[in-house]
């Protein structure tokens, strides 16, 4: 086991991990389905544990395969989605607005 | 202008073979797309490998590329060959779904950098392919519009996510079409089809208008019929985007001027990992076939160790999953896709979570919740970070085998041939009910995403199973940027093989 892992992790994946992963997650997920979504996530994460085989002791994590890290260039205006294509694609639209339900108490509006 | 009739018997004709007869004038655009069109209306209701389709836009654009040539303008390298485009590349017409309930509706504003460079090349885009829903998946059967089948045998899946583009490939509807790969969705799926297919290497090719599935993975690539169309095609849409800041600004190669000159004597590593005893016997027996192949070529065959393969599913899904929880996080009913109805009192936040639970498949959900998971606060470390480790480990077993081994006395590899999954096509709904045994079947693929590098499949020496003939992919990986000299390799193993199924 690495040095850094703490062996204390994973616990098991509960009924209630999954429903705050799910809430975390921003899914409203059926109450009939958590106990599949349990069993397939811990299988899942059951088989990730080969990983706490290997000695990750000094190893540098690698985020991203390319070598580019920051690209520099001349901030232009180039071809901009309009207001109106943008409009076009929401679900809910009022004039030049997106419309969603109220975020403020009543009388605030959205 | 009466275009010649076309011929469903005819057999395939390669991308590169039908612009030089456009170009030649022996065969117009018109009746190249009409036959694509005609292929699709006879094949499409049984392989459901394409979920749009623009006929008359397809027409009409050919229709102006045959009058281009007529008033002796000069036509691009693609002018009048019909290509598919995977339904998560964003089209200024037409829907882009990606094979979701959530962007069943979508309309792009705009068109993605490799389909541009595509469309003006010539290329006539005759429909969107159908995939596994937001390229979640390696059988096509995630799909919102429902499972792709086999064109080889209809009782079998063509492989994922690039599933529809691959259908469309092996069954001769088109014979070039544009995949997206993160762990293996274009190399897999040509693998279970008996086609072309290639992942270039990370920054090759522009992702501007690929919806983002797990960015430090995705790259863009073809499928075809040839390792020549496959040139062709990366030839055509490779090259620094403005619009894509991961692209490598590196010029673009030239695939085809040197795609026919053999590598004298060259060095082709296989891992260890690649004879694992569980592959399927048909596999096995191809591998074999394809080093002997090399052998007889003069090629020196060593045995290279990707010591970590065994560690790349694992990495793999938290790497991924983790960045799909952040980019999948844009689809939240707002200010496009599918937004949920509403019950008196739901707020804000009950249209983020009914939207996305009812806009989302099962696969993509359960991607969302593994990666929301392994970045949580407690677990990123144990989970997230250590794959990213695993990752760099992944890297150095690479670069070790494109260097020389002084230690074993071996030269630098060429390219590392292995397979392209473990077993031939399976059945549809043989591994549905068992995400984990979906993703086990991207073990040869998924490290050579992690790793950032090009691989090629190609169809290697077809096994059969229950009487069917079914191809058995070959992958050849090579080093960063060097899609030249991999070309060159899977070049001389198609001339030598000769395994079309």
């Amino acid at each position: 086991m690495p040095a850094d892992a703490d062996p204390s992790l994973p616990g098991p994946l509960t009924d209630a991990t999954v429903r705050k992963v799910a809430s975390l997650a921003r899914l409203a997920i059926a109450d009939d389905h958590v106990a599949l979504y349990q069993h397939q996530l811990s299988d899942v994460l059951k088989y990730i544990e080969r990983l706490r085989t290997l000695d990750l002791e000094g190893v540098e994590p690698l985020t991203h395969a390319g070598d580019t890290l920051n690209r520099m260039r001349d901030d232009e205006v180039g071809p901009m989605l309009t207001n109106a294509d943008a409009i076009a694609l929401a679900p809910e639209s009022t004039g030049p607005f997106i419309k969603v339900p109220k975020v403020i108490g009543d009388g605030g509006g959205a | 202008m009466t275009p010649p009739p076309s011929d469903p018997a005819a057999p395939p004709v390669t991308g590169a073979a039908l612009a030089a007869r456009i170009r030649a004038g022996e065969l117009t655009a018109v009746a190249a797309t009409q036959r694509a069109l005609a292929q699709l209306d006879a094949l499409n209701p049984a392989l459901n490998c394409f979920i749009d389709t623009f006929p008359d836009q397809s027409l009409a654009r050919a229709a102006t590329i045959d009058k281009a040539r007529a008033d002796g303008a000069p036509l691009g390298p693609l002018a009048g060959v019909p290509i598919a485009l995977k339904d998560n590349m964003c089209l200024s017409w037409g829907r882009t779904t990606c094979a979701s309930k959530m962007l069943a509706d979508y309309r792009s504003p705009y068109t993605l950098t490799a389909g541009q460079r595509l469309i003006d090349a010539g290329a006539i885009i005759v429909g969107k392919a159908n995939m596994d829903e937001f390229a979640m998946g390696s059988s096509g059967e995630s799909s919102f519009f429902g499972p792709t089948r086999n064109p080889l045998d209809h009782s079998r899946v063509p492989g994922g996510s690039s599933s529809g583009s691959a259908a469309a490939v092996a069954a001769d509807i088109v014979p070039v079409a544009l995949g997206s790969d993160t762990g293996g969705s274009i190399r897999q799926p040509a693998g279970l089809s008996g086609v072309v297919g290639m992942k270039p290497t990370y920054g090759r090719v522009s992702r501007y208008g690929l919806v983002a599935y797990a960015s430090s993975l995705d790259q863009i690539g073809p499928l075809a019929r040839t390792v020549e169309d496959c040139a062709l095609i990366l030839e055509t849409i490779c090259g620094v985007d403005p619009a894509d800041g991961t692209t490598a600004d590196l010029p673009a190669p030239s695939l085809l001027a040197t795609l026919n000159d053999p590598i004298d004597r060259p060095v082709i590593g296989v891992p260890k990992q690649a004879h694992d005893p569980h592959n399927h016997p048909g596999v096995v027996n191809a591998l074999g076939d394809a080093i002997d192949a090399f052998v007889r070529m003069g090629a020196r065959i060593v045995e290279v160790d990707l010591a970590h393969v065994a560690h790349g599913i694992a990495a793999y899904y938290l790497v991924a999953s983790a960045e799909a929880s952040s980019n999948l996080a844009r689809f939240d009913g707002v200010r496009y896709g599918h937004r949920a109805t509403l019950q008196p009192g739901d707020e804000l936040l009950d249209l983020y979570c009914k939207s996305r639970a009812e806009g989302f498949g099962p696969e993509v959900q359960r991607r969302i919740m593994l990666g929301t998971y392994a970045l949580s606060s407690g677990y990123a470390d144990a989970y997230y970070n250590t794959a990213l480790k695993v990752r760099r480990l992944i890297r150095r077993d690479y670069d070790s085998a494109f260097a020389p081994n002084d230690r074993m006395g071996t030269p630098a590899c060429d390219a590392i041939l292995m397979p392209s999954s473990p077993s031939p096509a399976f059945k549809l709904g043989e591994k549905t009910s068992d995400p984990l045994a979906m993703y086990l079947e991207d073990v040869y693929t998924v490290t050579v995403n992690l790793a950032g590098l090009p691989a090629i499949t190609l169809p290697g020496t077809p096994t059969t199973v229950d009487g069917v003939s079914l191809p058995v992919g070959m992958q050849l990986i090579g080093r960063a940027f060097d899609e030249p000299r991999l070309l060159r390799i899977a070049r001389m193993l198609e001339l030598a093989g000769g395994n079309r199924p």
